[in-house]
């Protein structure tokens, strides 16, 4: 099967294996919502429903739903489309990798530098521009959210060594 | 005849140049607010409250209620261009407006959110000025049973409709229900779904779902076809105004639908995000070109906008006269209402008139002066779709992080914001509709409590669902809307062969 | 929450070097500390509700009458029935520029959710005031006192409905207290705020509430709800008239005088983060000294029948000790307690 799909123009995973990982994946997060509603008491009072009681049966549906998900994206051979070719998958990887080690970096460094540094990654990687137009961008735009945000409506963002060391 | 007169009174206020200059700075300041995620009009009114202080009372609600409509236009600008929905109303406009903006129609469909808003807000104001005493006194009939009805009309106007597989629907809808429960059970006090964990106490915010589930999964879809956005070729000239109003009076039909929805569930506290899912829904199964809904049609736009402003609007009206918030946005109005001293309830028609009919004046001008404002911009707003894809990209995505961030204060959303990007990726990769997710995550907890209040007061029975003419017809209308392709396809049935 | 530990490391840091500099400067020690960052003001609830108006009303008056060099900003925390809010604090330790107003929360929402806090976890301020609770009924029913509603209660033989804001809450543990003193009962029912909360017993979806004066004056001044008693020891000390047949405040009886022998009154006060030094939460103290001296502050003490007492240091240490106690007794006695 995986032979086909490599035969053809630009390979990539298949879109029946993706989509089979979808329908485990809610099936596994119905289970946990099953199992977290039964912790708090899934059942009827007699004065209406406890608080694990509608949780509960929404997990039931979600299973029910996932397993027939399942079983269609299972027997579906016939499908034979590419879920993306890998070429895809890496531009968009290219985004979700940066923006996880971005996520990650703002507990550490603040959101306001790692949204320069951030800014600057993107246009010198995706955009090749020159340096003065990168700096000037990825310099600006954190200045200005700084300005706007903790001056202008006292919204107070997560700020790192460089901003303590500034007296913010 | 009365009310007329003082509401002349009330524009001789407003007119006032001091408060001509506050309005329009308020309606500026309330376009920035809606435009940013983040701070989203009831935290933007939160801010400015206190500088609100040295000012005379009716200057301050002039002021406050015009960033008020500033917010409510500026939120359809990124739900638009960016496919961000800012304020949970802004959703439904995503799903028609962002496909416009797409297709290169960015101008129409912002010219057409921002009128369709002013039509809703002018509404649901004529309705204040008229009817106020009748409509406060409709209000109070509901309780928890009439509350859950509406929720359920909601929920059974959109459902049903969707293309995507039946199942793939159902579980999409499921998983938003089960995220909507995580954290306090308002019921019990109990936590519930948290195993523990202190990130979890919060739950699951609307807003950190949406903004992951579309715009962060709008921009790795962009991604994935290459490195630009399709609405670059945007014709941009000031003419598209005029040209998208010549187009928007075929849909007064539409647009009347949705005042009428949008007031009712201002009115009684449901709220602006029910209306426009609402409308959304009825549009589409009403209109005729409803199979085109989602590509990209104008009335897609109309109907939303006009419900969510009818409602945010006519939610004052419980504000002042019941005192209660139809809105957070009005919740920190109020606030505003008690530091000035005035007390929000029946007696502030009475005994505070100038004031009451400085608001509503305000209303007026407001929303002329708000639109005016906008319009003039929308050539503006629409040419940031130019700016290269590398440049844009990563902005948008720091100001989602922003967003995320302050809902909570809390990092721990930013990754989870992520997290929904790609689940948002994987879902529209594989045909599971997002709607209906997201409708869950903003309207499960509030179905629920209703739900459960109704028991409460009925001691379990289920008959309080149909208990009194108005819930009974809430709830018959829900199914009727639910069944309404069964209905249909057996009305051609039955019919058809006698007439062919 | 990494961040927050490498915060206090700097901040830790910097007040060495402080300290080490005031040493060898005997006479700089004297001046008082004051706030370098703009003051975070946590509120653990919504926006609109009776905690999120104080503040924000002391965060206007402070801006207005410029009792600070440095802004004051509110923040709502209100996730978790307000265990949000107090995590939050409970982890700035050592951080003097956030203050926390608290409500019966402080108590409940530990005790309740299992959430694992405590208000030892704080450096306690000051109390503001306290907060009234009123038994209302709708206008058309037709019970002059208190007396007369928990007899008809008791005749209705558990069918009258009581709501209030949340659950295991303040207004549900009114609630249970009646029925213990009383022995008629009533079905809770929660609502997410005040507003709506008096709003239900307007629309006679209910039969009683015990709202906040503040959250129901409207509806009395308008002829829709009377007041029955009030959970205080004796009536509260306004005596303006508030309804237009010239009732005021003090004309609302004690409920105890009623022959319903509950008390309740609810804290708002003010905590720092623990590890706070005496010169902060001094500093703290003298702020919102001044701040109950501005007639905006009394004026919002009055249009809420507001209990004005004030307490800091080990007077209101103590006393918080007690109410915690009390709580306890309260909710264990009621079975709100977490179940482990």
């Amino acid at each position: 099967m995986r032979k086909e799909i490599e035969g053809m123009t630009a390979a990539g995973p298949s879109h029946r294996r993706v989509e089979v990982g979808m329908a485990v994946f809610t099936a596994v997060f119905a289970l946990i919502v099953i199992i977290g509603s039964m912790r708090v008491g899934r059942d009827w009072a007699e004065d209406g429903p406890r608080a694990g009681f509608i949780p509960f049966y929404v997990g039931l549906f979600i299973l029910g739903a996932s397993l027939v998900n399942l079983v269609q994206a299972w027997r579906d051979r016939a499908d034979e489309r590419r879920f993306a070719t890998w070429d895809q998958l890496g531009r968009v990887s290219s985004v979700v990798l940066p923006t996880a080690v971005y996520v990650a970096l703002v507990p550490w460094i603040g959101i306001y530098t790692a949204s320069a540094l951030l800014i600057g990654a993107f246009m010198k990687w995706h955009g090749r521009y020159n340096w003065s137009r990168v700096l000037l961008i990825a310099i600006g735009v954190p200045l200005v959210t700084f300005v706007v945000f903790e001056r202008w409506f006292l919204v107070p963002l997560p700020k790192g060594p460089i901003e303590y060391f500034l007296g913010f | 005849m009365e009310e007329i007169a003082n509401l002349f009174h009330g524009f001789a206020v407003v007119i006032e140049p001091f408060n001509l200059m506050l309005m329009l700075v308020g309606i500026l300041l309330g376009v920035i607010i809606g435009v940013l995620p983040g701070l989203g009009g009831a935290n933007g009114v939160a801010i400015l409250l206190p500088l609100t202080f040295s000012m005379s009372p009716t200057s301050a609600i002039i002021m406050l209620s015009c960033i008020y409509w500033g917010a409510l236009f500026g939120g359809a600008i990124t739900s638009i261009l960016f496919n961000i929905p800012g304020e949970p109303w802004s959703v439904a406009t995503t799903f028609d407006g962002h496909p416009m903006a797409q297709k290169g129609r960015a101008g129409e469909a912002l010219t057409a959110a921002f009128t369709s808003s002013f039509v809703g807000a002018l509404f649901a104001v004529i309705m204040i000025t008229l009817v106020a005493p009748l409509v406060a006194a409709f209000a109070l009939r509901f309780g928890p049973a009439e509350k859950f009805g509406v929720y359920f009309l909601a929920f059974c106007s959109f459902i049903g409709m969707s293309k995507e597989p039946a199942f793939k629907t159902v579980a999409a809808m499921m998983i938003g229900f089960a995220l909507a429960a995580v954290g306090l059970d308002q019921m019990t006090g109990q936590l519930r779904l948290t195993f523990g964990s202190e990130y979890l106490l919060t739950g699951f915010d609307f807003l950190i779902a949406v903004i992951g589930l579309f715009g962060i999964g709008e921009i790795l879809l962009t991604m994935e076809e290459g490195l630009s956005f399709k609405g670059r070729t945007a014709v941009i000239s000031p003419r598209v105004v005029l040209e998208t109003w010549a187009e928007l009076p075929r849909y007064w039909i539409t647009s009347l639908r949705s005042c009428i929805i949008g007031c009712w569930m201002g009115v009684t506290p449901a709220g602006a995000t029910p209306a426009s899912f609402m409308s959304y829904g009825l549009a589409k199964r009403m209109s005729k070109t409803g199979h085109k809904f989602g590509t990209g049609e104008i009335e897609g736009v109309v109907a939303p906008e006009t419900a969510a402003h009818a409602a945010g609007t006519s939610a004052l009206l419980p504000m002042l006269s019941l005192g209660v918030p139809g809105s957070p946005t009005a919740a920190v109005l109020l606030g505003g209402l008690l530091i000035w001293g005035l007390q929000p309830g029946p007696m502030l028609f009475v005994e505070q008139k100038e004031f009451v009919w400085g608001l509503i004046a305000s209303m007026y001008l407001g929303n002329v002066a708000g639109l005016l404002v906008v319009l003039t911009c929308v050539p503006l707003f629409a040419a940031i779709l130019r700016i290269p894809f590398s440049i844009i990209a990563p902005i948008i995505l720091v100001f989602c992080a922003i967003g995320a961030y302050t809902v909570h204060n809390s990092t721990f959303d930013v990754m989870l914001m992520l997290v929904f990007g790609v689940l948002g990726y994987l879902m529209k990769k594989c045909n599971y509709p997002m709607a209906p997710m997201v409708l869950a995550i903003v309207l499960g907890d509030k179905a629920e409590e209703a739900f459960r209040q109704s028991l409460l007061t009925s001691q379990g029975s289920l008959s309080i669902f149909w208990s009194n003419g108005l819930v009974g017809t809430i709830m018959a209308l829900g199914l009727i809307v639910l069944l309404w392709p069964l209905i249909q396809s057996g009305w051609s049935r039955v019919f058809r062969p006698a007439a062919a | 929450m990494t961040h927050l530990d490498l915060r206090s490391c700097s901040r830790v840091a910097a007040l060495g070097l402080a300290a080490a500099f005031m040493a060898s400067m005997p006479s700089a020690a004297q001046a008082a500390w004051e706030p370098t960052r703009p003051v975070e003001f946590i509120v653990p609830a919504g926006t609109g509700g009776g905690a999120d108006q104080m503040a924000r009303t002391i965060q206007g008056i402070i801006s207005k009458h410029n009792l600070m060099k440095q802004p004051m900003v509110v923040i709502n925390k209100a996730g978790g029935a307000g265990g949000e809010g107090f995590l939050d604090v409970k982890n700035s330790k050592g951080n003097p520029q956030k203050i926390i107003i608290t409500l019966s929360n402080l108590f409940t929402t530990p005790l309740a959710t299992g959430i694992p806090f405590n208000w030892k976890d704080l450096t306690p301020v000051a109390m503001l005031a306290l907060d009234e609770f009123i038994l209302w009924v709708n206008a058309e029913k037709p019970y002059k006192t208190a007396k007369d509603f928990i007899e008809a209660a008791k005749q209705a033989n558990g069918s009258f409905k009581i709501a209030g804001t949340g659950s295991k809450q303040e207004d549900q543990i009114i609630t249970e207290a009646i029925q213990k003193a009383t022995g008629a009962k009533f079905i809770y029912i929660p609502q997410g705020g005040g507003g709506a909360v008096a709003v239900q017993l307007v629309g006679n979806h209910v039969d009683a509430t015990v709202n906040n004066p503040i959250e129901a004056v409207s509806h009395w001044r308008g002829g829709k709800l009377r007041p029955l008693c009030v959970f205080d020891s004796k009536p509260v000390e306004y005596h303006e008239k508030i309804t237009p047949d010239g009732q005021t405040w003090a004309d609302v009886p004690a409920c105890k005088a009623q022959g319903l022998n509950v008390e309740y009154l609810m804290l708002r006060g003010v905590f720092m983060p623990g590890g706070a030094s005496n010169d902060q939460v001094q500093y703290y103290v003298d702020l919102f000294k001044k701040v109950r001296e501005t007639p905006e502050w009394k004026d919002f003490m009055r249009s809420g029948a507001f209990n004005t007492t004030f307490m800091s240091g080990d007077q209101f240490k103590d006393w918080i000790a007690k109410e915690e106690k009390r709580h306890e007794e309260l909710m264990k006695a009621a079975g709100f307690l977490e179940k482990k």
